[in-house]
């Protein structure tokens, strides 16, 4: 590919998703926003599965301690700042992320995925058996996050379109700050543990610390995605927690090509649109009730055929093509 | 006199009841290879284990540059001038000869807050992997998969790696598994090279190999280290003939 081909595409893509909503109804703005945050949080988990080969089975524990964060700072009608309780859903899930991290990352493989999940499990059965935030019911969000100019505040981040363009201009934000990292030398001794934790560590590299790090970083911006879910939705639940969320957002990685950021906001996007299809019952009739049969069908199909996920499948054609020619 | 790199004392590990390693002592010297020989299960893996520190010692003491390293870890062991080379490869098969290099090299300044800078524009960096690759006779293989490679070259990538951090010792664990009559040339050369300025404890299974290059033998049967000589001396030696080189020597 040329070197202008690839920018080029990245700018139309953003433009195109920057004036999408002056086309679009309130439904198709509410549903694509929910896309961006979840294409941030699928972000999050390939830079733990994808970039540094950590299978994690728990990361909606970390989606969830930022929305819940955000839902008990915002208890009260005033509006709290926007910026402070977003770094408070951050460093919150970042705080449970460091133990779980140094605990977890003692064990690998198969053992690794089991730690995790246990550790996710524990916080949803934190926040569904005890009145912390209403158990089972979830709490709604009282006030509202707000961005303010010396006391000037532009816009209601709840209504659509703001939240809109604010979750597209974090998600842009998440995506540069995660492909600085890739090229980094941080991100390379990443890669490099990935493929090989034994030459790192033959060469000098402490490969402890650097999953640590990588752990915790992902969780943030899990905690981020969460914040952003909670301040759309006005509203919590234990769900968010569930281990299901996190077979999703691995779901989503897995579907868009693990390895590539943009595998993971492919997958985001390919996930949610697919469910919205296989629910609509003016295509499938009686059938969409059982969307999650024929969801579950269409990522087996996908895995099998794709080995490498959506972002495989121009290469993949590419083959083809030479092989019929 | 000859610098001292590496010293081991009475080196022993027990596994449970099995003493895989028996107070086993040797030291390294630079401008010197010296070889481990001995059957399989004689403990030669588990001893530069240990010595790397990927393995802790049951007992014993391991000094290198002359400082104790028996408690340290195998990356900062690394860090302070111990490089090792694996059995079977540990390459990065997906990248370059070049970023293979650069990674390894990248652990002497890892700067990984630096996040704004780009690994692959790091002028230290870059330098140590091109002198690595140089060293190793992979100039003409830089650009390629790791992958790619013949067996050979990725046994000599192997080296590479363990280059490309500097190090003033050398565990190479049977670098000439599975070459060919050329390739076995090639890697000897480049031993017989990197002598001059490093200490090199070789295990091997090739006993014409070691014979032509070690200026040492240590020989180990169950964990115990019979002999520890010359070359001419350990052929001599009638326990050593007893116990290992018997049959075919």
């Amino acid at each position: 590919m040329p070197n202008f081909v690839r920018p080029a595409l990245v700018i139309s893509i953003v433009v195109a998703l920057a004036v999408f909503p002056l086309a679009a109804g309130k439904y198709e703005v509410d549903l694509i926003a929910k896309i961006l945050v979840l294409a941030i949080f699928a972000l999050s988990l390939e830079l733990l599965v994808g970039q540094t080969g950590l299978v994690s089975f728990g990361h909606a524990a970390f989606f969830g301690l930022g929305a819940y964060t955000t839902a008990l700072l915002l208890q009260d009608p005033d509006p709290r700042s926007f910026w402070l309780v977003m770094a408070a859903a951050m460093v919150v899930a970042a705080l449970y992320a460091l133990p779980v991290a140094a605990l977890c990352l003692r064990t690998r493989g198969v053992y690794f995925i089991m730690v995790t999940l246990a550790f996710a499990q524990l916080v949803y059965y934190v926040f569904h058996d005890t009145k912390i935030a209403k158990g089972s019911d979830g709490i709604y969000l009282t006030g509202v996050p707000a961005i303010s100019f010396a006391g000037w505040v532009p816009f209601d981040i709840t209504k659509s379109l703001p939240f809109y363009y604010v979750a597209l201009a974090l998600l842009c934000a998440v995506y540069a700050l995660l492909a600085m990292l890739e090229r980094s030398r941080f991100g390379r001794a990443l890669a490099g543990i990935r493929v090989n934790e034994q030459r790192m560590r033959a060469a000098g590299f402490a490969t402890y610390p650097y999953k640590i790090a990588a752990f915790v970083i992902a969780a943030m911006l899990a905690g981020l995605a969460g914040f952003l879910k909670a301040t759309k939705d006005g509203y919590v639940n234990p769900e968010m927690l569930a281990w299901h969320e996190s077979g999703a957002v691995l779901l989503m990685i897995i579907l868009g090509g693990l390895g590539k950021l943009r595998g993971a906001v492919l997958g985001a996007f390919a996930f949610v649109l697919l469910q919205e299809v296989f629910k609509n019952d003016a295509i499938f009739g009686e059938f969409a009730k059982r969307w999650q049969l024929l969801l579950g069908f269409t990522i087996i199909v996908c895995v099998l055929v794709l080995p490498h996920g959506l972002v495989g499948l121009p290469a993949r054609l590419r083959r083809r093509e030479r092989h019929d020619g | 006199m000859a610098e001292t790199l590496l010293v081991a004392r009475a080196i022993t590990r027990r596994f449970g009841g099995l003493v895989a390693v028996n107070a086993v002592s040797l030291d390294l010297e630079r401008g010197a290879v010296h070889a481990v020989i001995g059957t399989n299960g004689a403990g030669k893996s588990t001893l530069i284990n240990i010595l790397s520190g990927e393995i802790a010692a049951s007992e014993g003491t391991v000094e290198l540059l002359g400082q104790d390293v028996t408690r340290l870890s195998q990356p900062r062991r690394a860090l302070r001038g111990l490089g090792r080379s694996y059995q079977r490869n540990t390459i990065f098969p997906q990248f370059t000869v070049t970023e293979n290099c650069r990674l390894a090299a990248q652990a002497v300044r890892q700067r990984p807050w630096a996040i704004w800078e780009r690994a692959a524009e790091s002028p230290d960096a870059n330098q140590l992997a091109r002198t690595a690759i140089e060293r190793a006779g992979l100039t003409h293989d830089a650009a390629r998969l790791a992958g790619s490679l013949p067996h050979g070259r990725k046994r000599q990538l192997e080296i590479a790696l363990c280059l490309a951090t500097t190090p003033r010792v050398l565990l190479l664990d049977e670098p000439l598994a599975g070459m060919g009559a050329e390739e076995t040339e090639r890697m000897l050369a480049l031993l017989a090279h990197l002598k001059s300025d490093h200490a090199i404890l070789l295990v091997e299974h090739d006993m014409d190999a070691v014979f032509r290059i070690a200026d040492r033998i240590t020989v180990m049967v169950n964990g115990v280290a019979i002999a520890s000589d010359t070359p001419p001396n350990v052929r001599a030696n009638a326990e050593v003939q007893r116990a290992y080189l018997g049959e075919g020597h």
